[in-house]
């Protein structure tokens, strides 16, 4: 059974129609790789499936559950996206971590108030409140430990190289225990020698056995870590596999063209 | 004149500019923020009213408006402030709540620009990490966003205040014996004239007072980049 099953996206912004009718499953525990030129649609369709941007068709199910569709997306209150989004999780390009909060408090902020608001709910005591935010807390440190960040955990993200906000970014998508994590071209920010270091840790994520998606640029990365490529073309899958078939043998021209150039010796 | 009757003159008005500068600031600021909701409100009409009122008031003198808002009733309704029974004959505070009135109007469109520049231009990444983290919009609003935006516009509120330190000495032309119009008095009884630079002396410590706040509480916020 799928994880993640994504049936007919279809996205415009006014005009132009940037998602065509994308269609894809993924697997527990696999790592799904998209490629594709800027402007393919591959940001917008992982904006899509995290409820930011909403599709005008398609539908999303959650190991075989449906958990949106757009011929009912007016009708979706703010509870539902929310629950929605928490089946994700998101790596942003530019990190956007919490500037006034320290590393620790940026991976606990949302479990603490998700927490805080259920047991307010359910009317639970300031000792039962302490223990889940103990716990929150000690989840935090070790997904920090994860991404070799526990001894920063009381710097502030303008102490921290690129590099390492990206790996709190990643902590901090993973305090909240989504189903699908997804990375959205996760080291372009960063100076080139600091791109190894967090693709490292979303390799160790995936011996771990977490789910991922991955928007990247990093033609080796997706060729070694990923279990399937996406290659996008003009709001389009023009081609998918797994990552030897389409890295060394290009169907397409777009994609033999898209990939002679990325691999090009200067 | 001794010095010592100056500096008891020159308090009491001082006492006045202080209860006009320290009233407009707390009832403008939270008084912008409700013009700065209405000046981003998706009712079109509503926004267009709210920015049009900005503009008018941005774009003419204060002095202006203190006029039309204290000698306008009496003038165009025939109901001078002084006769109005809320301030029961005591013709001073007439002037001076009047007055009030015109400096917060003013300094609230300001303040609201402040905020909507502050709001506009935070940066959108900070909502989505919030979003995709699953939190509700006060949530983001409350835990996130605030502090940052608070410390964005920290130094623009700066100015105004300052600002605002100097201009209650406009509130003398419509007769409120702020600090100023004590010391021109003296001046026109008197004849002497260094009780103008006196005053202008309480201003400038206020002043010194009013940016040490500023400067401390920007130093307490060092410890982030917004």
């Amino acid at each position: 059974m799928s994880v993640l099953e994504v049936k007919n996206v279809k996205k415009r912004f006014g005009e132009s129609e940037v998602l065509k009718g994308i269609d894809f499953k993924l697997e527990k525990g696999e790592v799904l790789a998209i490629i594709g030129s800027s402007g393919s649609g591959k940001t917008t369709l992982l904006r899509c499936i995290n409820f930011l941007e909403t599709p005008n068709e398609g539908e999303f199910y959650i190991e075989s559950e449906k958990i949106f569709d757009a011929k009912d997306a007016g009708s979706l209150n703010e509870k539902t996206i929310r629950q929605n989004r928490l089946h994700f999780g998101l790596v942003f390009q530019s990190f956007n971590l919490f500037p006034q909060y320290s590393v620790l408090k940026n991976v606990t902020l949302a479990a603490e108030l998700l927490e805080k608001e259920k047991l307010k709910a359910a009317k639970a005591s300031r000792t039962e409140m302490g223990i889940a935010l103990k716990r929150i807390e000690k989840h935090a440190l070790e997904l920090l430990d994860k991404v070799g960040l526990k001894e920063k955990k009381d710097a502030y993200p303008c102490e921290l190289s690129g590099g390492q906000q990206q790996r709190v970014a990643i902590a901090r998508a993973l305090a909240l225990n989504p189903d699908v994590l997804c990375f959205d071209e996760p080291t372009s920010a960063l100076d080139p020698e600091l791109t190894g270091e967090v693709l490292r840790v979303i390799k160790s994520l995936k011996d771990s056995g977490s789910t991922m998606i991955v928007v990247t640029h990093e033609m080796e990365f997706a060729k070694n870590v990923a279990d399937h490529v996406i290659y996008m073309a003009d709001g389009v899958i023009e081609e998918d596999g797994k990552p030897e078939d389409v890295f060394n043998d290009p169907k397409s021209e777009k994609l033999q063209n898209f990939l002679a150039k990325s691999l090009e010796e200067i | 004149m001794s010095f010592a009757d100056v500096t008891i003159k020159l308090l009491n008005g001082f006492g006045v500019s202080l209860a006009l500068f320290a009233l407009t600031l707390v009832i403008s600021l939270p008084l912008g923020l409700v013009f700065c909701a209405g000046s981003r409100c998706r009712f079109k009409p509503l926004r267009y009213i709210v920015r049009g009122f900005v503009y008018i008031i941005r774009g003419t003198p204060l002095l202006l408006q203190l006029m039309v808002v204290v000698y306008l009733p009496g003038i165009a309704f025939d109901t001078p402030l002084t006769k109005w029974t809320v301030f029961g004959g005591n013709v001073s505070a007439a002037y001076f709540f009047g007055a009030l009135a015109a400096f917060v109007i003013n300094y609230a469109c300001y303040f609201s620009e402040i905020y909507r520049g502050g709001i506009e231009n935070m940066p959108k990444g900070q909502y989505e990490a919030g979003q995709v983290l699953g939190m509700t919009k006060s949530q983001i609003f409350f835990k996130v966003i605030l502090l940052q935006l608070f410390k964005r516009i920290l130094t623009p509120i700066a100015n105004e205040t300052i600002t605002l330190v100097k201009d209650t000495a406009l509130a003398r032309t419509v007769s409120v014996a702020e600090i100023f119009f004590c010391a021109s008095e003296i001046l026109s009884l008197k004849y002497i004239i260094w009780p103008l630079f006196y005053a202008g002396a309480f201003y400038l410590i206020f002043n010194a007072i009013v940016t040490g706040i500023f400067n401390y509480i920007e130093k307490k916020l060092n410890y982030f980049r917004a």
